[in-house]
């Protein structure tokens, strides 16, 4: 290990880690949201939409995400999509993400008994507050494990926009790998950075876990 | 407009792409292959008295899990290399880090499908006389192994999709053909990247949809 050599790469990684956690954040983000919307679509059975958003959810599930960027990258500006490249990851990961989330919130609100619904609709609820006050928050906290592990997975995804010329820390780390020979060095600052981004997400993941789904209502 | 269409169809370039799809899919079921039998065995000792092997199976399973698939290849592509002076091809990489991932997940699963049988399973077993090995074989493996197949067939899907991976450690699979057939074709249909790379989408889905369809079906049917 060259310590000189470490401390004068390490803002490079700097860089890329914060590119990576900015894409990742957003990206997730954008995932949450659609996948709340399919999950919502799916469960009321909306005619139509519903089709398509399993469609969705089939064809985003079965390909992997850098096959997805490949042609939303260098495939979709031959018919006149153009997108830059961190729009691109950005909307790549919302596309992947977007599935998983639905089908993680899907299985939650599934599993919110049939009777906390009539019960609600009986005190008087309508429709959208019985999604909004009854069945949502109890959908959200069935689901928070499979939300939590999404998360993890999904940044663990972004490891891939290397392919489309980010600069994340794949990256750098193959960059300085071929410019310096610094084989070891890069590769430990590699792992460093995964390792400070997802640790801390899994621990408290996992601690807020513990906490929730501790109570159930009507089971 | 020239999609270039053609691009797809002339001389090899449909077989070659099939034949990348084929290297990627090898390695997956290769890999695979060697988890199944390897993540059961860890999935037995996972669920041990042995508190040490449990605590480093643990963290095996832990640093393997958290660590980008992508990173795992590069650390056994160009660190063993660096470390040991190995020298060993990408196609070999994959296999070692996807088996070593592999078999973590599996190890995962079989831990969880075995802690999800009741406890009182194994008590009545062993108060009929049962001895440990009988217990397992014919009590709690058979309730087991419905809860883990369908399970560890959608490993077979996962490991597919990160096996998509390889080419970025210069293993000529499917991608690496589709960009060669790109490049060769640039002068006389320069939009065949859509094309070319929409079929290999399509190629990927074709290859993991059945296999996810067949997973739910057992996992309905066997609840």
């Amino acid at each position: 290990m060259n310590i000189e050599f470490i401390q004068k790469v390490l803002p490079l990684y700097q860089k890329a880690a914060v590119l990576t956690v900015e894409i990742g954040a957003l990206g997730i983000v954008l995932s949450i949201l659609v996948g709340l919307c399919a999950a919502l679509i799916l469960y009321d059975k909306i005619p139509v939409l519903r089709w398509i958003v399993s469609a969705y959810i089939e064809i985003s599930r079965n390909t992997p995400l850098l096959i997805q960027l490949f042609f939303f990258y260098y495939g979709l500006p031959k018919i006149g999509i153009r997108m830059e490249a961190k729009l691109c990851g950005l909307i790549g990961l919302g596309f992947l993400g977007g599935s998983y989330m639905a089908e993680a919130f899907r299985s939650g609100l599934e599993a919110v008994g049939q009777m906390q619904a009539e019960s609600a609709y009986s005190l008087g609820f309508s429709k959208l507050q019985t999604m909004r006050y009854i069945v949502l928050p109890q959908a959200l906290d069935i689901s928070f494990p499979a939300f939590m592990a999404n998360i993890i997975f999904l940044l663990k995804e972004t490891s891939v926009f290397s392919a489309i010329s980010l600069m994340d820390l794949m990256f750098t780390a193959k960059d300085l790998i071929g410019v310096y020979a610094k084989t070891s060095e890069s590769l430990f600052l590699l792992v460093i950075c995964y390792l400070l981004i997802l640790l801390p997400i899994s621990l408290i993941g996992s601690g807020i876990e513990r906490r929730l789904g501790r109570h159930g209502f009507g089971s | 407009m020239d999609l270039g269409l053609e691009v797809l169809f002339k001389g090899q370039n449909l077989m070659r792409l099939l034949g990348g799809l084929g290297v990627a899919l090898q390695i997956s079921l290769i890999s695979v292959g060697f988890s199944i039998p390897l993540g059961i065995l860890m999935g037995l000792c996972m669920t041990s008295q042995n508190r040490i092997g449990r605590f480093s199976l643990r963290f095996y399973l832990e640093f393997i899990r958290i660590m980008p698939q992508l990173v795992l290849l590069f650390l056994v592509f160009f660190g063993t290399t660096r470390a040991w002076g190995w020298n060993i091809s990408g196609e070999l990489s994959a296999v070692i880090v996807f088996t070593l991932w592999g078999t973590a997940e599996m190890g995962d699963l079989v831990r969880g499908a075995l802690q999800s049988i009741p406890k009182h399973q194994y008590e009545s077993a062993y108060a009929l006389g049962m001895t440990t090995v009988q217990t397992f074989v014919s009590i709690i493996f058979p309730q087991a192994v419905r809860r883990l197949i369908p399970l560890a067939i959608n490993l077979i899907t996962r490991m597919i999709k990160t096996t998509s991976l390889i080419v970025m450690i210069g293993v000529v699979e499917v991608l690496k053909v589709a960009q060669q057939i790109i490049e060769s074709n640039r002068m006389n249909s320069p939009n065949a990247a859509f094309i070319v790379y929409l079929f290999v989408f399509v190629l990927y889905f074709l290859a993991c949809f059945p296999i996810s369809l067949l997973a739910r079906y057992l996992e309905k049917r066997w609840r």
